[in-house]
């Protein structure tokens, strides 16, 4: 594919009279490890729900490999191959473990609603979900309701749900919020590893993390991108230190 | 994962599948012997339509407990397809066609699916509190036209049929309600195994995703909405067949029965039973046909107990009873149940104390009361009892509120008992 990944274009979006994104242009390559970063209350959530089409946009287009999807429904965007994450972990609480992994993989793999197979003699199913289990580490906890897993262990299952549908943008909403630095450490490592050959597009409050794992970085600021570049020069961008109370930025953890 | 560990889980899922093979066998076996043992004519009656509250209450949980969805309209689908069926066989009848009494149901599961996809296409737009809301609207709906449209549903008189004058295979004439119930046990055994079989489709899981994360759902490229009413066609095929079992069964169908009654009939009896287990809807289709039919002769208020089982089920074991099973299924590995007998053995009998005293009581004012015309005069538990009169007040009082008093102390040691209990059977099973 030669044209970008996903492509924003004078993205807004109003709450009432409230402008929250006021005009968002922002283009990803393939294979980029794009990070947005921006201080509370920016509009980063915000984005990612118009990206995924939980939000409509009120003006702007939004292009997914060249395809418009502005406005669509999840569903139909997730089907061309964007999945995302949550901030607040969003699983199926009493399915176990297996079962929600297994569940984010059946659409992708042309199973979708069939009322004619066992979803147990599904070979290529069971290892697809046995595959992602074990690069979340989590194929110990597999047949115990996701529901009792750890906090931690409930952000890897939101990681995996994510990924098993083999989309080919992957968005991840403050993956290692409210994680240790151990636990902080393992999850770059698995999103490194399982984003492999895809298009990352990361939301995350840990300047540690952005600069570890980010190819590029935006800065959005009142709903504004300031500054869009590799670590290094948004690290050096004075409009970045100025908006961004500067300190976190200059000096990552 | 290793070959080895791989060959290993393909044997579980083979011998999981001899287990399945083996219940269904088992679940054969019953129906077949089960005439055998309770050969009278009640039982044979109470068993054909404990089959067909099976049937019923399975499909209403494949709404309410594997998607989410809380229908106050199912007898809808129930009662249009047992309307067909009864019109199909006055027309076949006056026709004289070469169709077998046994085909007939699954008129009455292509009347339930038609109306399942006309309905669900509105009403399952929207889940939650919405979809709730616009089945009650359509229960209504046709509830209200069963009466106007005397035609088709026969005011209420209802339309009656003759399923012995269909064409007759293998010298059946299902004049007996033998025959009728086996047709019946086969039919229940058959739909009882799609439905199962449906829980472990793609479909059937996903299922289980929008009912515990509808949103999320939608995030993994599933439209809630289409998965909500393929789950709706289906449950409204499955009571469709069970409305034309429940034609071929009574011969008639009249406005009651795609009315609310048995719409919250089929809630309570899928609830009571258990909503998160494939067979809590099956025990609570046994349960309360077999309260209905006992109950009913014995008291003329006994909607009244039906409904303190259903607030007592809801208020202390939302699982159901199957919940309740599968809570003790730890413990009964472990071998520890006899712990839990004298605690429950104690709570039990001062149960039955209270409800005893509070029963008398009610059957006492129920006599006293208006609507009763049998006078005062009556029996309760074989005992002639005046309700006009102050001992058996006192001896209801007697019974009810010390009973009360001694439950209420008893279940902290009830649950006392069970935590422990419970702790050391999975304590045993983690050594």
């Amino acid at each position: 594919m030669t044209g970008p990944a996903l492509e924003l274009e004078a993205l807004h979006k109003n709450f009432g009279r409230v402008p929250i994104i006021r005009g968002v242009d922002l283009a990803i390559a393939a294979g980029e490890r794009h990070a947005v970063i921006g201080p509370n209350g920016a509009g980063k959530s915000t984005l990612f729900h118009l990206i995924s089409g939980r939000l409509v946009p009120s003006s702007g287009r939004i292009r997914l490999n060249g395809a418009d999807i502005t406005g669509h429904a999840p569903y139909e965007i997730n089907r061309r191959g964007l999945a995302r994450s949550f901030q607040v972990t969003n699983i199926f609480p009493r399915l176990s473990v297996f079962e929600n992994v297994r569940c984010a993989a059946m659409w992708s793999m042309g199973y979708r609603t069939s009322l004619w197979r066992a979803v147990e003699g599904l070979a290529d199913l069971t290892a697809r979900t046995e595959h992602v289990l074990e690069q979340i580490n989590l194929i110990d906890r597999r047949d115990l309701p996701a529901g009792v897993l750890t906090y931690a262990e409930q952000r890897a299952l939101e990681i995996g749900i994510t990924i098993v549908g083999g989309g080919d943008v992957i968005l991840l909403d403050e993956p290692t919020a409210g994680m240790s630095r151990s636990e902080t450490e393992h999850a770059v490592a698995l999103i490194r590893k399982v984003t492999e050959g895809r298009t990352l597009v990361m939301v995350e409050h840990d300047m540690g993390v952005v600069f570890d794992l980010a190819d590029r970085i935006s800065v959005l600021v009142y709903g504004q991108i300031i500054a869009s570049d590799t670590p290094e020069r948004v690290r050096a961008n004075p409009a970045v230190q100025e908006a961004y109370l500067g300190t976190a930025v200059a000096t990552p953890a | 994962m290793s070959a080895a560990v791989q060959s290993g889980v393909r044997r579980t899922a083979r011998g999981r599948g001899w287990a399945r093979t083996g219940l269904w066998l088992a679940v054969a076996a019953v129906f077949l012997l089960l005439p055998h043992l309770f050969a009278s004519g009640t039982g044979l009656t109470t068993m054909s339509l404990m089959a067909i509250m099976i049937i019923f209450a399975l499909s209403y949980n494949m709404l309410l407990g594997q998607t989410g969805m809380l229908s106050f309209g199912h007898a809808v689908y129930y009662g249009l397809g047992g309307f067909l069926v009864v019109h199909a066989m006055n027309a076949i009848i006056g026709a004289h066609l070469p169709v077998p009494l046994v085909l007939l149901p699954l008129v009455g599961g292509a009347a339930g699916l038609f109306f399942g996809i006309i309905f669900g296409s509105v009403s399952t737009r929207r889940g939650g509190t919405a979809f709730a809301m616009i089945s009650l609207g359509l229960g209504e709906l046709v509830g209200a036209s069963a009466l106007i449209l005397r035609d088709f549903f026969g005011g209420e008189d209802g339309i009656t049929t003759n399923r012995t004058k269909l064409l007759h295979v293998a010298g059946l004439n299902f004049g007996p309600q033998l025959q009728v119930y086996y047709l019946i046990a086969g039919w229940c055994l058959l739909c009882m195994m799609a439905m199962y079989a449906l829980t472990r489709t793609p479909f059937g899981r996903i299922c289980n995703a929008v009912r515990d994360n509808p949103e999320r759902a939608a995030f993994i490229g599933y439209n809630t909405q289409s998965v909500r009413f393929i789950a709706f066609c289906l449950a409204g095929l499955f009571a469709g067949i069970a409305g034309g079992l429940t034609a071929i069964n009574f011969e008639i169908m009249n406005a009651a029965n795609v009315g609310a009654a048995p719409s919250g009939i089929v809630l309570l009896m899928t609830y009571i039973g258990g909503v998160g287990n494939f067979a809590g809807p099956v025990i609570g289709a046994i349960l309360i046909t077999f309260l209905q039919v006992m109950l009913s002769d014995a008291t003329e208020i006994w909607q009244l107990y039906l409904g303190l089982l259903f607030i007592v089920m809801v208020s202390f074991a939302p699982g159901g009873i199957a919940g309740l099973i599968a809570m003790h299924a730890p413990v009964w590995r472990a071998r520890l149940l006899h712990r839990l007998a004298p605690a429950y053995a104690l709570a039990l009998l001062l149960g039955l104390v209270t409800f005893a005293g509070a029963a008398l009581a009610l059957e006492m004012a129920y006599r006293l009361s208006a609507g009763s015309e049998g006078g005062t005069a009556f029996r309760f538990l074989h005992v002639p009892v005046e309700a006009a009169s102050a001992a058996p007040w006192s001896l209801a009082v007697l019974l009810a509120v010390p009973g009360f008093i001694g439950f209420r102390r008893v279940l902290p040691i009830v649950g006392n008992v069970w935590a422990t209990t419970l702790a050391e059977a999975r304590q045993g099973r983690g050594r």
